[in-house]
């Protein structure tokens, strides 16, 4: 008896001492130094309800969902094949240059290259080369390609990284370089990178079908132009065609029919426009030379022009920028941390935890595009709904991996239920995985700030959709740029908070997820 | 494993050499590609201007071929990398269209377009009436125009705007917004998403007739002066390449355009002969707000 009440004591001591240590603990201060900062936004952002009678148009909205159509759309299965085409080489093209690429990582350049090309968001890319080639399938293969080689190359660089080498060096003392790599390292490591890449194709899915916004002939093209004219039954109807893919790719996509798929890809996505040279050249040597240096106005004129446009335009647009990025970042970690007991076994039982799967895979496979169109149209225009839109779809991505990662923890087996189990038991062993989630997530949120710009909210992507619209190129690159420094800016500054921390986000599965 | 490694890249290979090959050979027939800016709903776009295709291509004798996009931005550059030698264009995009392409030529109109207008709308709440002088209440309301780069939804009125209220938009109002086309800035007025808005005369009258405005909710409080829009723009190069005097029969086969299912897909009862000159008004007021460099 005297032992037991004894033991109880020191338990509860060490649970005691256990949390004034973590209040005292770096992760802990940070996390409420991020807090503050976003209350500190608060007063900045605008975030007023402005809309007059929201109900008709939500009413439509809605009603759209009862009865899905696609009968007004004029080739949806087209459409459909479209995305599947560019997502499946846009991706494995990418894939293969990454895997190039990750053996070079070593090398400054190719990092900082790299870093570089990823932090430009893919509908910029595609904003380019629309520029560049036109209607060309070529346009929607680099912008899909080439951010995605970068990021490839960055993850693959990692889990090579973080492979064992012990079969490689005992190898190589007999064998060539070449053979060694794809004898001892890449069997160990293959089945990561066909998770990670299995995985990135899906995100590749996404993307694809949000090139279509800016004119490319995928889903977001017809979507787009649903939502444009409130056709609501298509808009659902696409919506849910989409999900359909998503949700059974596990069925179709198998790396032996990829071949296959690769093979028949090219004769869907081609059509007979041409590449022009001239329109190549003349990209580089006329349209992104900026107008004073065109008109020969020298120096002066270049530093009048670039202080005008960063004082009118990309001022306003990376506080703007910075503003929802932070706003919507702890937005997301209070989201996730509420919604990922709703798929883990710690909660709810298996009936629940599907539901729970069914309604985070749903927020998380749909855009933040249309999510912030749903949202734009209920409370009309501010910078509210952008920042509700990218919680939503964030919160959902990190409390899938945040209830995965749970799923892995062993409680007790007279551990607390409820509200204290959540609090005491569970939380504090994953806070070191959810903040890593969190700052991943971090430099991706402020990228997709840039799609919510061409929607209407005056973030970086709100200028440069402006400035290409006017078709002011020169004006765009400078924009372009400056959002790719401030996107590498926040990348670094996470990579360091992350190792300050010593955060690591776990098992290699979840790992892989959790890295776009 | 390893094969299925190198059986991906060829196949990736083999792909990447398929696009451009099949590129090239789809391109071998000359066909003349025309598009049209993406100014109101666009449902049933490729059948509409399909019809317009199948015209053109009876009256030419050369095939002809619609292009869907879905900008302004998208419209002009497809013209000025020559992948559309025709195009629908609004005022301003068709001058920065002429500008980009040296040689390119306005060569009709609607008849509606020597004489446009924009309608100013708003929200019912507003209280604002209808008048025969600019609205000046207007100011510190929230206002949407229609895309960034249309001329009777953000030229003509942001022209207006500054004229009468004396200041940029984003300083005379509460709110700016671009809702992507006038179908859209009609809607989002009419739900009171935005208070006032700025559209095209020839859609508001269009959705009007069809019985998709609640003009218990948002009314027409001001037209502006008019101005000339919408027109064909033709590259300067059709005749090297079809053979002389294309332009012409181009120009010839539009003005002859009387089959009111195909003019029903602009919205226009006729077309009319135009030039580049036409036009010196919009270029002007374009440079004035600082659209155009």
């Amino acid at each position: 008896m005297y032992a037991k009440t004894c033991l109880i004591f020191t338990v509860n001591k060490l649970t005691v001492s256990k949390g004034l240590r973590f209040r005292r603990s770096p992760r802990w201060k940070v996390s409420w130094l991020f807090v503050f900062v976003a209350l500190a936004c608060l007063p900045f952002a605008d975030l007023s309800i402005s809309t007059y009678d929201p109900w008709a148009e939500l009413g439509r909205l809605f009603g759209g969902l009862l009865q899905p159509s696609l009968v007004a759309i004029e080739k949806p299965f087209e459409a459909l094949l479209q995305t599947l085409a560019f997502a499946i080489l846009g991706v494995s093209s990418g894939s293969l240059i990454g895997f190039g690429l990750a053996q070079l990582f070593h090398l400054r350049l190719v990092r900082i290259v790299c870093a570089s090309v990823r932090a430009i968001h893919e509908l910029f890319w595609a904003l380019i080369f629309l520029q560049i080639f036109g209607l060309h399938p070529l346009t929607g293969l680099l912008a899909l390609g080439l951010p995605y080689a970068a990021t490839f190359a960055k993850v693959y660089a990692e889990i090579l990284e973080e492979g064992d080498r012990r079969a490689y060096d005992t190898i190589r003392q007999s064998a060539g370089p070449t053979s060694a790599f794809f004898y001892a390292r890449l069997p160990d490591l293959w089945q990561h990178f066909v998770t990670y890449t299995g995985y990135r194709l899906e995100c590749g899915l996404r993307s694809s079908a949000v090139l279509g916004f800016v004119g490319l002939p995928t889903l977001g093209y017809y979507l787009s132009t649903a939502f444009l004219e409130g056709a609501y039954a298509e808009v659902w109807a696409l919506l849910i065609l989409f999900y359909l893919v998503i949700a059974s790719l596990r069925y179709w996509l198998r790396p032996k029919l990829l071949p296959l798929y690769i093979l028949i890809a090219p004769f869907i996505i081609a059509n007979d426009s041409e590449i022009s040279v001239d329109n190549i050249s003349r990209f580089f040597t006329q349209d992104i030379v900026p107008l004073p240096l065109r008109n020969s106005e020298g120096l002066s004129g270049l530093w009048q022009w670039f202080t005008e446009l960063f004082l009118t335009e990309a001022l306003p647009g990376i506080i703007n920028t910075l503003l929802l990025t932070q706003i919507a970042l702890v937005l997301t970690g209070l989201i996730a941390l509420i919604w990922f007991p709703l798929i883990s076994r710690l909660f709810f039982e298996r009936f629940g935890r599907l539901l729970g799967h069914l309604f985070l895979v749903i927020m998380r496979s749909t855009p933040e595009y249309i999510l912030a169109f749903i949202l734009l149209t209920l409370w009309g225009p501010s910078m509210l709904p952008a920042v509700i839109a990218l919680a939503l779809h964030n919160g959902a991505i990190i409390a899938h991996l945040m209830g995965r990662y749970s799923n892995t923890l062993s409680l007790r087996v007279d551990a607390t239920a409820g509200m204290n189990r959540y609090a005491y038991e569970v939380v504090p062993r994953i806070y070191n995985q959810f903040l890593a989630f969190l700052f991943y997530r971090w430099e991706i949120i402020q990228r997709e700030t840039a799609i919510l710009g061409i929607l209407g909210i005056t973030t970086l992507g709100f200028y440069i959709d402006s400035a290409i619209q006017d078709i002011r190129l020169d004006r765009a690159m400078v924009l372009i740029a400056i959002t790719a420094a401030l996107n590498v800016c926040i990348d670094s500054l996470s990579h360091y908070i992350r190792s300050k921390l010593r955060l690591s986000i776990g098992s290699q599965q979840i790992s892989a997820e959790s890295r776009r | 494993m390893t094969t299925l490694l190198r059986r991906l890249g060829i196949s990736l290979l083999i792909s990447l050499s398929l696009i451009s090959v099949s590129t090239s050979v789809f391109s071998a027939p000359k066909t003349l590609v025309f598009s049209a800016i993406p100014d109101q709903n666009q449902s049933q776009l490729v059948q509409r201007f399909g019809k317009v295709a199948d015209y053109l291509t009876k009256t030419l004798g050369v095939p002809v071929k619609y292009v869907p996009v879905n900008s302004y931005a998208a419209a002009i550059t497809a013209f000025r990398n020559n992948q559309v030698q025709l195009a629908w264009f609004g005022g301003l995009s068709g001058v920065r269209a002429r500008l980009l392409v040296p040689d390119s030529e306005a060569i009709a109109q609607g008849f509606e377009d020597t004489q446009f207008e924009t309608y100013f709308i708003a929200h019912h709440s507003t209280g604002l009436k209808p008048s025969d002088n600019f609205p000046e209440s207007i100011a510190g309301k929230s206002f949407t125009f229609g895309s960034k780069g249309s001329t009777s939804g953000r030229l003509m009125p942001e022209f207006y705007i500054r004229e009468h209220l004396g200041k940029a938009p984003d300083e005379a109002f509460n709110l700016v917004g671009f809702s992507g086309n006038h179908s859209r800035t009609i809607a989002l007025v009419q739900s009171g998403a935005y208070q006032v808005g700025a559209t095209n005369y020839k859609v508001w009258e269009k959705e009007l007739a069809a019985g998709k405005i609640d003009t218990d909710k948002v009314s027409v409080i001001w037209k502006t002066p008019t101005y000339p829009d919408y027109q064909w723009t033709v590259r300067g190069d059709v005749d090297s390449v079809w053979g002389d005097g294309f332009k012409a029969r181009i120009k010839q086969a539009l003005l002859d355009m009387k089959d009111p299912a195909l003019l029903d897909a602009f919205p226009r009862s006729a077309f009319v002969s135009a030039s580049n000159d036409d036009y010196q008004p919009i270029l002007d007021t374009a440079k004035e707000i600082g659209l155009i460099d």
